[in-house]
């Protein structure tokens, strides 16, 4: 199956979704190119606006269009949907509670080529510590296109983030979203791999390549970071007692922290952390840099041999 | 006919002026109970909030959420005690909760709570925010199709935020003639005069070359106000930015264009000499 990218989700389903919603509008701060937000402007031009390089104004807009009733979708790249508009996320989305979905593109070090100044590493971080925000990494275009279809009907705020890289689908056009629930998408008993984003592939990956050594790996997909299935990764936990997260994200603040924070408090469990550290990306191909960063199936699995 | 119309007019402005004692009163007994808060640019914005909610604003304040409500933003979200004394006058809620403001869990918050209190129809507090907000509710009444205006109070200080001008510029391109700003120019800020500080002059010729219909007013006199009002109901193509040169504690002499009435509460002694002074200038 070709690969595709889980920005691609995001013009495609908001053209659906505004067909069966005349209150669905959608803005973008001069990305909608590459958003694919320009999809949805070229289907319902009355219902999107691009506001130019001003993201801090998009995220207010749509604060305001929220308050009459709209439910309002918002582009842009990680990096500025998370940092440059934080306040205006913060003060006048989260603080009044609206209906604005943020849904920035373009997250991690996927990036690629344009370097650290745009490979959004503490968005997760950022987004988590506001309260009424929710946040989503979708694995695949697949589950992408399921968590903003699912997103109209969350109350509030969501953050959902989406990335430039194509990747290998995980799940397919039945495949049934539920907010909040992580998915267990391989049985194992040895270790439990919590993967997020386009890291549950390579947990996949590693999980194949463990169970040639007869080491059971489970993998769960924990889409939604914010509200954590605690659940669901307790229970993991418990019947694996070794856990690895994994995460195109730095280690502070993101999947792993959020589990470390779970874990230590709930039910103390072994637990290794594959994700960024505490640095900036850099340019490359996006290979090279996961790669770079200890991002590949291989690290998985050389942290999951350390652990267990 | 024209002479009723007149004296109808005058008796307008003189309740509205009621009103705006009314509310300064308000302001001075509210920020000095709470022994916080923003007496300076409430005072300074009180003629202005009085001639909206007591004259412009199309409202109902037994239903807050009516659709068709025009909307009123406050930007300058530290003013609180004005915008709360004219929503409490407007019989949104009772006058008596004015003073619990700061209060633990109270809904008169430090600065306005769109969630505890009706007739709020922004959280704001993050200076530069309100006038993108006020936009985006521009934006959603007309695609509606909605007669609702949309008015929003932004300070001299604030105006040194750079999302104002990001809202200025999206503003005139959508062509919101639907809403109108209110620029609060009392000249002061927390560290001193904003003319010392960064200068927003020439505000009139930044706000028309920025595409917007600039009309400049004394906002403590009444009939201007009213009548720069009526003026942006009937401006096509354009939102409308009233410059309104104000006095920062208008009302209060000891208060007046003193910086620092900007976020202190009067003492006891003083709010008492305050309220004497309001009482005096002529009947609530």
């Amino acid at each position: 199956m070709a690969k595709r990218a889980t920005r691609e989700a995001l013009g495609e389903t908001l053209i659906e979704l505004a067909e069966e919603h005349e209150n669905l509008v959608a803005l973008d701060a001069d990305l909608a190119k590459s958003t694919t937000t320009t999809k949805f402007a070229s289907a319902f031009p009355d219902r999107f606006f691009d506001v130019g390089v001003a993201e801090q104004n998009m995220t207010c807009v749509a604060a305001g269009l929220a308050t009459t009733g709209k439910v309002c979708y918002t582009g842009s790249f990680a990096v500025f949907a998370s940092g440059r508009a934080f306040d205006q996320v913060r003060n006048t989305i989260a603080y009044a509670n609206l209906d604005v979905k943020l849904c920035p593109t373009h997250a991690g070090v996927t990036v690629g080529a344009d370097g650290g100044s745009h490979q959004s590493v503490e968005d997760i971080a950022l987004m988590r510590a506001v309260p009424n925000m929710k946040v989503v990494v979708p694995a695949d275009y697949y589950e992408a296109r399921a968590a903003i279809r699912a997103a109209f009907s969350i109350p509030g705020p969501v953050y959902i983030r989406l990335g430039r890289e194509p990747v290998t689908a995980i799940f397919d056009e039945f495949y049934e979203f539920n907010f909040g629930k992580a998915v267990k998408i391989r049985e194992g008993s040895d270790v439990s791999i919590l993967a997020t984003g386009i890291m549950v592939g390579a947990a996949l990956s590693a999980a194949e390549m463990l169970a040639a050594d007869n080491i059971s790996a489970e993998v769960v997909d924990v889409h939604t970071l914010k509200p954590l299935d605690g659940s669901a990764i307790l229970e993991s936990a418990a019947k694996t007692g070794a856990v690895v997260t994994a995460e195109e994200h730095s280690i502070i603040g993101g999947l792993g922290s959020a589990v470390a924070e779970l874990l230590s408090e709930k039910q103390p469990t072994r637990l290794a952390r594959i994700g960024i550290g505490d640095e900036f990306g850099t340019s490359g191909a996006a290979s090279e840099l996961l790669e770079k960063y200890g991002l590949t199936a291989g690290d998985i699995v050389r942290a999951v041999r350390k652990l267990i | 006919m024209k002479t009723d119309g007149l004296i109808a007019a005058a008796e307008s402005v003189e309740s509205i002026k009621r009103k705006a004692r009314r509310i300064r009163w308000d302001i001075v007994k509210m920020v000095g109970t709470a022994g916080s808060g923003h007496p300076g640019g409430s005072l300074s914005a009180a003629d202005i909030l009085a001639s909206l909610f007591f004259h412009q604003l199309n409202h109902r304040p037994n239903d807050p959420g009516w659709r068709e409500r025009d909307r009123f933003v406050l930007s300058k979200g530290h003013a609180a005690p004005v915008l709360y004394a004219a929503l409490a006058e407007s019989g949104y809620f009772s006058r008596e909760e004015l003073w619990d403001l700061r209060k633990l869990d109270s809904r008169c918050q430090g600065h306005p709570d769109m969630r505890r209190l009706p007739g709020v129809e922004m959280s704001t507090g993050s200076l530069g925010q309100g006038l993108s907000v006020a936009a985006g509710m521009a934006l959603g009444l007309r695609l509606d199709k909605l007669p609702s205006r949309v008015y929003v109070l932004i300070g001299d200080g604030e105006s040194q935020e750079g999302l104002i001008w990001e809202a200025s510029m999206f503003a005139a391109q959508q062509q919101l003639d639907n809403l109108v700003a209110i620029l609060d120019y009392n000249n002061l800020q927390i560290d001193g005069r904003v003319s010392d500080i960064v200068d927003i002059a020439p505000a009139s010729m930044k706000w028309s070359a920025f595409g917007w219909h600039v009309i400049e007013i004394d906002g403590h006199e009444v009939p201007q106000i009213i009548e720069a009002f009526r003026q942006a109901g009937t401006t096509k193509g354009k939102p409308t930015m009233l410059i309104a040169r104000t006095l920062k504690g208008k009302g209060v002499s000891f208060m007046e264009n003193q910086v620092d009435f900007h976020g202190k509460a009067p003492s006891a002694e003083e709010m008492e000499r305050a309220l004497a002074e309001i009482e005096a200038s002529g009947p609530f």
